[in-house]
């Protein structure tokens, strides 16, 4: 059963993946991404990890939602209602592409992989909140100085007068 | 439900993201392309979890520090797209390769 529902989706995300880059209009696009990471999250929700799956499926969908509205933003075709490629040089990124998969399938089928070692702990998100606030705290401490200086740059970047001030060399406050 | 099935589809997420990476002319598809590369990685440390190691919770807090990568990278890249698209009208990566070699 779970195989079952392991090949249907994953075939589904590799499937809506490859249809971010053929549909027509960029808002398509955003929501076949968040249908590859749901079928994704339910991945995760196959084997046993019930906390990150539902936190993928949670924060993708918010993600994506917001990355609709920016997608609207810069659509260059709204509504997908005439056909558009935007790329280059796409023969050689379906060659790279392709190669890298084939170099990773190759590794992935001929890699000798350890044994499984131990067995899942009865509740993993347990086991993960414990190792995030005991082993690995500088883990945790490190991803929320990285929100922190994420949350501001992008601020800094988005505001109007940008990082360097305005280009005639005023700053807020001088009299123009 | 194997190692190697879980892996196979964490490339070819990543196969299809990196194609997307680095075909895209605009600037926010790339960004998709990068997010898609990201969901494959998620996939492989989550199968390197349950399948190699599942008594230590290290896969776990791997795969949590990707899924916040992934959010980060999203709002840098939109804050970038945002500060380029004010300051000269791109949003096509074509005209932003100031830093080409």
């Amino acid at each position: 059963m779970r195989d079952v529902a392991f090949w249907i989706l994953a075939v589904a995300a590799v499937a809506s993946g490859v249809a971010v880059f053929v549909v027509d209009s960029m808002a398509r696009a955003t929501f076949a991404l968040l249908a590859s990471f749901l079928c994704v999250g339910v991945e995760l929700l196959l084997i046993d990890l019930h906390y990150l799956g539902v936190l993928v499926v949670l924060m993708m969908i918010m993600e994506l939602l917001v990355m609709a509205v920016f997608m609207i933003m810069y659509m260059m075709n709204p509504a997908g209602l005439m056909p558009m490629t935007m790329v280059h040089n796409h023969r050689g990124a379906l060659t790279v592409a392709g190669a890298v998969f084939a170099a990773l399938a190759a590794g992935i089928l001929l890699a000798d992989w350890p044994e499984r070692a131990g067995a899942p702990p009865r509740d993993p998100a347990v086991a993960l909140g414990e190792s995030l606030m005991g082993p690995a705290m500088l883990v945790m401490i490190v991803i929320g100085v990285a929100i922190l200086a994420t949350m501001i740059a992008s601020v800094v970047l988005a505001t109007h007068r940008g990082r360097y001030g305005d280009q005639d060399g005023t700053r807020d406050g001088d009299v123009p | 439900m194997t190692l190697q099935a879980f892996l196979l589809l964490g490339a070819a997420l990543f196969a299809v993201g990196l194609y997307g990476a680095l075909s895209q002319q605009s600037i926010v598809m790339l960004m998709m392309g990068l997010e898609l590369m990201i969901n494959g990685l998620v996939v492989a440390g989550a199968a390197f979890w349950f399948f190699v190691a599942p008594s230590t919770a290290d896969g776990q807090v791997l795969v949590l520090v990707a899924i916040t990568v992934m959010a980060l990278e999203m709002a840098m890249g939109f804050a970038v797209v945002t500060a380029l698209f004010r300051a000269r009208d791109a949003d096509l990566t074509d005209q932003a390769r100031d830093l080409k070699g």
